[in-house]
């Protein structure tokens, strides 16, 4: 459904990207990796409209997205994570979900001014699906509170309910589990296992090996802003260059 | 009692006008401010207004409150045109560019035959009452109460928050800060259309940089998380210099340490419902023990 046809990212005199191609399909969880500094997240400032880029298209269930400004992508149906949290720490949990239902409340100016029953209506419905997006990732007994009060690993929880929030197709996810321990770890698997059941695709760029090969049905490996290989788990894991460019690095750890 | 206040009225109503001017003053920049934006064109926006309103009361025969909407309109129509190269900018720099801009403003109005150049203009008909203020200041407060609950207030939050996750969560983010402005321009501007209709007299130099600053003092002291601080603090500051008469030449040395004793231990303003809120929760605490 989204679809990399190559394209090549550059910053100044730094090629982040070069002829990168891949395609995410359509349900299932595809997953990205590489080495840090592989140009990894900025697939996803380009898939979200943050970056332009240099070079090649983006597609998007048919519709090209070069020229198309970051808030439309997510009308598009592309919702994402951020790598370093970015949630709304002022508000409250529900305050967060509902911000992300911002284009699907169509009242008017009137019906906001007048305090309408359109108006009163709309904003009802938006905060019981709010609840109950955050039950889904079990925040739902928390609604009222500052999302400031969230430990780290309920934080991560609330940015996929606020994601799932604009109603995407695709969800792509900028490292979820980067700095959590082992048993947020799982935790955040099953969450994510969750959220591809109710029949969302997602995208995910990932350090962990573990983490990536017990959840992608598809993975893609960037190294040095190339795509090196790409094909499930098992066979990406046997992969020579693979292990070179990747894992053989993890085994010096 | 009527006697007393008939004397205290003639005293005291350009006091009470000016309470509700600047509380409208300061509420046009917390809507900007509620989006993240550090804009001192309010100053500027509000000059705008007054000349507007004044000139067509003066020139033409048009009713008031036709001159009150031109006071909004054309500082709106000025923070459209302004607004989209300029609030690409953020912090100290968008600050920089609409002070730069308010001195434009000062500086064409000062040079320009028709605003009457440095004289300003007098001979202003009074037109606002007391009612007319309460009337718009309660209006304006009841806007802004409805924009804050709804996905508008709800988008300035986030965008105040975090400009990147607003984006990426579907809000117009270029769109939402260009209405903050051109609705913060427009509040500015009404204020400005009633404050000369009540001075007799505007110039150039009301709506300078001092001005500016004053604005954006009333609403930080006042505390700018909610629609009461703003109107409190200019209340308060606009009081201040009254209640302080009796220190004479101290004054205004006075009034400039309440301002600093308020920034050092109350830096979210003197309206600051969460401090509040917990001040009353450790009160009950210690009453139950």
């Amino acid at each position: 459904m989204l679809k990399f046809n190559q394209i090549s990212k550059n910053f100044g005199g730094l090629q982040v990207l070069s002829d990168v191609n891949f395609s995410v399909p359509q349900g299932g969880i595809f997953g990205l990796i590489g080495p840090n500094g592989a140009g990894k997240t900025t697939v996803f400032n380009l898939a979200t409209g943050l970056l332009r880029a240099s070079g090649g298209s983006i597609d998007f269930n048919g519709q090209d997205l070069g020229s198309i400004p970051p808030h439309r992508i997510t009308e598009l149906g592309i919702a994402r994570t951020f790598q370093n949290i970015r949630i709304f720490k002022e508000m409250t949990l529900l305050e967060n979900v509902v911000v992300g239902m911002h284009d699907h409340l169509d009242y008017g100016f009137s019906g906001l001014l007048f305090n309408l029953p359109s108006f009163r209506r709309i904003e009802a419905a938006a905060r019981e699906r709010a609840l109950e997006l955050l039950s889904w990732v079990k925040l739902d007994h928390k609604a009222a509170m500052l999302a400031d009060s969230l430990s780290y690993g309920e934080q991560r929880r609330l940015e996929f309910a606020r994601a799932l929030a604009t109603k995407p197709k695709l969800l792509l996810l900028d490292e979820p589990v980067a700095g959590m321990n082992p048993a947020e770890k799982t935790e955040l698997m099953v969450e994510i296992m969750n959220i591809k059941q109710r029949g969302f695709s997602v995208f995910l760029i990932e350090h962990d090996m573990r983490f990536v090969m017990g959840l992608c049905d598809r993975v893609a490996v960037l190294n040095f802003g190339r795509i090196i290989a790409e094909g499930p788990p098992d066979e990406i894991k046997n992969n020579p260059e693979v292990i070179e460019a990747y894992l053989g690095k993890e085994e010096d750890e | 009692m009527l006697e007393w206040w008939e004397g205290f009225w003639a005293t005291y109503s350009a006091v009470v006008y000016g309470i509700g001017v600047n509380a409208m003053l300061a509420l046009s920049i917390y809507v900007t401010l509620s989006c993240g934006l550090l804009s001192l064109a309010n100053a500027a926006f509000m000059g705008i207004g007054a000349y507007a309103a004044a000139m067509i009361s003066m020139n033409s025969g048009l009713p008031f409150p036709l001159a009150l909407a031109a006071g909004a309109v054309l500082p709106a129509l000025v923070a459209l045109i302004i607004g989209i190269p300029t609030l690409r900018l953020s912090g100290v720099y968008l600050a920089m560019a609409t002070l730069g801009f308010g001195e434009v403003v000062r500086v064409i109005v000062l040079n320009m035959e028709i605003t009457g150049g440095p004289m300003g203009l007098n001979g202003i008909p009074l037109k606002t009452e007391f009612w007319h203020i309460a009337l718009l200041l309660a209006a304006t407060l009841y806007l802004l109460a409805r924009v804050r609950r709804s996905k508008i207030g709800r988008a300035f939050e986030a965008i105040k928050a975090d400009e990147v996750a607003a984006r990426l969560m579907g809000v117009n983010v270029p769109a939402y800060k260009l209405f903050a402005f051109v609705l913060g321009a427009a509040i500015a501007g009404v204020a400005g259309g009633l404050n000369a209709h009540y001075t007799f007299t505007i110039g150039p130099n009301n709506y300078a940089f001092e001005n500016a600053v004053d604005i954006l003092t009333m609403a930080v002291f006042g505390g700018v998380s909610n629609l009461i601080g703003p109107t409190i603090g200019a209340t308060i500051l606009t009081l201040l210099p009254e209640v302080l008469r009796q220190f004479k030449e101290f004054r205004l040395a006075l009034n400039g340490l309440i301002l600093i004793v308020v920034v050092l231990y109350l830096p979210n303003g003197i309206w600051d419902p969460r401090r509040i809120h917990a001040f009353w929760q450790r009160r009950k605490a210690g009453k139950d023990q």
